[in-house]
């Protein structure tokens, strides 16, 4: 068989998405973001809103995201994106805002503005990277590191009494009454990605339809800071992440309608 | 002529818009005025005390230490107050709540019952403006005309029903001022 | 001529944002600026010109919704007061490290710490040298009338938009907290997105249009080499301030042989202790700068050549005076510069800065 028999376009099975850039990925061999970044691209593709959608790149391993996209960024401080995304989305409210924001960013140093975002029901997009480390900073506890899981900070494994619980944040989202859409997926098996960029798809259209804040979790890998091979991380994660954070749908609707609330006349 | 005025007593008194009444009448006689007022918790129901400054030409500080004229109407008022009244200069006291009186023989020093007087026109909240009525009386600074389009402009339209009121009030102050000292 | 009003210094600040086509406010309740947010809740600017006004969770939201918001191409405002300002610090070296064009309004209080909500000038340094982390300077305007309140908003932007660089307006709880006349601005609409486009269009992350390419709007550049470029930009940047934008008021000083230093409130109070010293025949004069970056060192140190002292009076424990003695300095002038502060939020009388020129300077 030639060459030109292999590479011919009856065969395409993957390429490279449109709004992908030529810069070459500064993630780590087996790391879940660049799966996660070409559901992005393929999602603003297909709903066409490339020339109105706005992205919001965090602190952390993910904060050259707006490196790879053909579309405007802003690169937040470390937790601030949900407060960033507010400003454009205020001001710009025809516009299409998601952050794209880690464990340690989301949970730990950004709590106070995810919350209030999600409570006020921004309408923006929050794609949620959870894989139980810091990756950036060499693999210290997250908010989000399961009891007795080992990082720098926590050599001898996640301890309740020195460092409390791991934060169930995205259950604490779905109670707020600004979020529309909750969601948690995951990235490892082509039939996950393709949920995964279901759920992603689904959320873009909750912010153009203006229905609130969406929030998809993508619970990941870290298989250099957890010290494993891609695949052995992939069951790692299947094996300890899934029981505590289990993927599917928390929540899946729409902010909830003031008029169910009593509002006191003045 | 530039007049500099402080005005103090407790929260609740009515001693920031009284100021601010007299600032607006200063605006509306075209002439230049201050308003800085105490601020912050402590004027809730503590002490509250206002400078107004009218004057024909540009004010410089709107932060004093002597004054042209003191309305002072309660005693921590007086303590404070009292001994920063310019040589010459006025003070205006409503003696209910005054312990003390002023001692300072250089000054003009008046009373106004304007706690009495108030109650006795069946509103307490016209206090204020029976004050400012004896402050005319004392120191004409402003018109009556002024005052009356100075309330106009400091209320909203759904209190201007009660302008007659406070007009009533400050003329009743501006007729029963009581002159204890003259210099 | 525009309209007339008696206004307190904070709730002009709200009124010269709704008449300059301010896009955005976000902003967090503060001892002595909530007017500035309250005034805006109560005109509802956004049924007239369509700005938004949002209450944020803390001052670090706020900042980073201006930060947000700048990014786009509009023209957004936030105020708080001292403590609030230090958590915007983060902020506010991130705006100036993506240079983005922004306003906020400082109403200081006295500190350090939750310290006192009475006025105060201590953040000089935190305003002019930057604040936050990096090498980096804010445009610094400090009014001394409630006028000056409303001038400055749209001045600020001017200079923020000029330069793509945060701008903040260096006020205190007496100016915030006053009531004086003011003369209001007439409307100006806010801009069209086209309009943003056109102005903007090389910066601006509005969502990437066919015929430009996409921006992104950051502070972070791992290469060192271009970091270093990125830093001489901005110098360079600061130092066409200087040359182009300082502003300054001399009062009195024509013949002046001492000479009051003073901004803001502190100057209203230096402007009576000049009338009285005046009256004593003594030739005293002032100099209030308008602009604290820039600094106004050209006039300051001309100055020096004249004058047989400079007192330098603000409320806190000497931090203009370091700027002041430098602009001598560097002219090789030796002329004595003295420093008169109170501090806690305590406000100098007229007279004790007459009776401190007079012993500190007059007297030697």
């Amino acid at each position: 068989m030639e060459l030109a028999d292999i590479i011919n376009p009856n065969n395409l099975v993957y390429k490279k998405p449109k709004l992908f850039t030529e810069n070459t990925m500064h993630y780590c061999p087996g790391c879940t973001h660049g799966v996660i970044h070409r559901l992005l691209a393929e999602v603003i593709e297909d709903l066409e809103i490339q020339d109105k959608t706005i992205g919001i790149a965090p602190v952390g391993c993910s904060v050259f995201a707006y490196k790879y996209l053909e579309i405007d960024w802003q690169e937040a401080a470390h937790g601030r994106a949900p407060a960033v995304a507010t400003g454009i989305v205020r001001t710009n409210p025809d516009k299409v805002v998601f952050t794209y924001q880690g464990d340690g960013d989301l949970a730990s140093i950004g709590a106070a503005e995810i919350l209030h975002a999600c409570n006020r029901g921004e309408n923006f997009v929050v794609i949620f990277i959870n894989n139980g480390i810091y990756g950036m900073t060499g693999g210290q506890m997250a908010p989000t590191t399961l009891i007795g899981q080992v990082t720098s900070t926590t050599p001898n494994g996640r301890d309740v009494g020195r460092n409390g619980y791991p934060l169930k944040i995205t259950e604490l989202i779905a109670q707020l009454p600004g979020t529309s859409y909750v969601t948690r997926q995951s990235a490892h098996t082509p039939a996950a990605i393709r949920k995964c960029k279901k759920a992603i798809s689904k959320a873009f259209q909750a912010a153009i339809n203006k229905k609130g804040t969406s929030f998809v979790e993508v619970v990941s890998t870290c298989n250099m800071n957890w010290k494993m091979t891609p695949v052995k991380a992939n069951e790692w994660m299947v094996e300890n992440m899934f029981p505590f954070y289990p993927p599917g749908d928390l929540k899946d609707g729409s902010r909830t309608d003031p008029e169910s609330y009593k509002t006191l006349k003045n | 002529m530039t007049e500099e005025i402080i005005i103090a007593g407790f929260g609740g008194q009515g001693v920031l818009s009284m100021g601010k009444i007299l600032a607006y009448s200063g605006v509306m006689a075209d002439q230049e005025v201050s308003w800085f007022p105490s601020y912050g918790p402590e004027m809730r129901g503590g002490t509250a005390n206002v400078t107004v400054i009218l004057s024909e030409s540009r004010i410089s500080s709107p932060v004093l230490n002597a004054f042209d004229t003191a309305i002072i109407l309660n005693q921590q008022s007086m303590d404070k107050f009292e001994p920063m009244v310019k040589p010459g200069g006025v003070l205006i006291y409503d003696p209910n709540g005054i312990i003390h009186p002023p001692k300072r023989t250089d000054i003009n020093i008046y009373k106004i019952e304007g706690t009495m007087i108030a109650a006795e026109l069946g509103n307490v909240k016209t206090f204020n403006m029976v004050v400012l009525g004896a402050f005319l009386k004392a120191k004409p600074v402003v018109k009556m005309e002024s005052v009356e389009k100075g309330l106009q402009k400091s209320l909203p339209a759904r209190h201007h029903k009660l302008i007659p009121m406070n007009l009533e009030a400050v003329q009743k102050g501006f007729e029963s001022l009581e002159t204890v000292q003259v210099v | 001529m525009g309209e007339l009003r008696l206004m307190k210094g904070n709730e002009v600040i709200a009124e010269a944002a709704i008449r300059c086509g301010c896009d955005g406010y976000f902003g967090y309740p503060i001892t002595p600026q909530s007017e500035v947010m309250e005034t805006l809740m109560d005109l509802e600017p956004w049924n007239e010109t369509g700005m938004v006004v949002l209450q944020a969770e803390s001052e670090i939201a706020s900042i980073h919704m201006i930060y947000g918001a700048a990014g786009s191409g509009k023209k957004v405002l936030t105020s708080s007061s001292s403590p609030g300002i230090s958590l915007m610090a983060e902020g506010i070296s991130y705006i100036a490290g993506s240079e983005l064009p922004c306003v906020i309004v400082n109403v200081q209080r006295g500190g350090p710490g939750l310290g006192t909500i009475q006025p105060s000038q201590a953040d000089y340094f935190q305003s002019t040298k930057g604040g936050g982390h990096g090498d980096y300077r804010l445009i610094v305007l400090a009014p001394s009338s409630v006028q000056e309140m409303n001038d400055f908003v749209e001045l600020g932007f001017q200079m923020a938009f000029k330069y793509r660089n945060p701008a903040m307006i260096l006020t205190d709880g007496v100016i915030g907290q006053m009531m004086e006349k003011v003369v209001l601005a007439d409307f100006i609409p806010r801009l069209t997105d086209e309009e943003i486009n056109e102005k903007y269009g090389s910066w601006v992350t509005n969502g990437r249009k066919p015929n430009r390419e996409r921006n992104i709007i950051t502070s972070l550049e791992m290469d060192s080499g271009r970091m270093e470029q990125n830093n001489i930009r901005f110098q360079e940047k600061y130092a066409k301030m200087e040359e182009e934008d300082v502003l300054f008021e001399e009062i009195q000083c024509a013949d002046a042989e001492y000479l009051l230093i003073a901004f803001g409130s502190s100057a209203r109070v230096c402007l009576k202790a000049v009338d009285l010293a005046r009256e004593k025949g003594l030739k005293v004069g002032l100099l209030r700068p308008i602009t604290l970056f820039p600094f106004p060192k050209k006039p300051i140190s001309a100055l020096a050549k004249q004058v047989k002292g400079m007192l330098v009076v603000e409320m806190n424990a000497g931090q203009m005076i370091e700027d002041v003695e430098l602009a001598v300095g560097c002219a090789g002038n030796k002329v004595p510069v003295l420093h008169f502060g109170r501090m806690g939020g305590i406000i100098h009388s007229p007279s004790e800065v007459l009776a401190a020129l007079e012993q500190k300077l007059i007297g030697e």
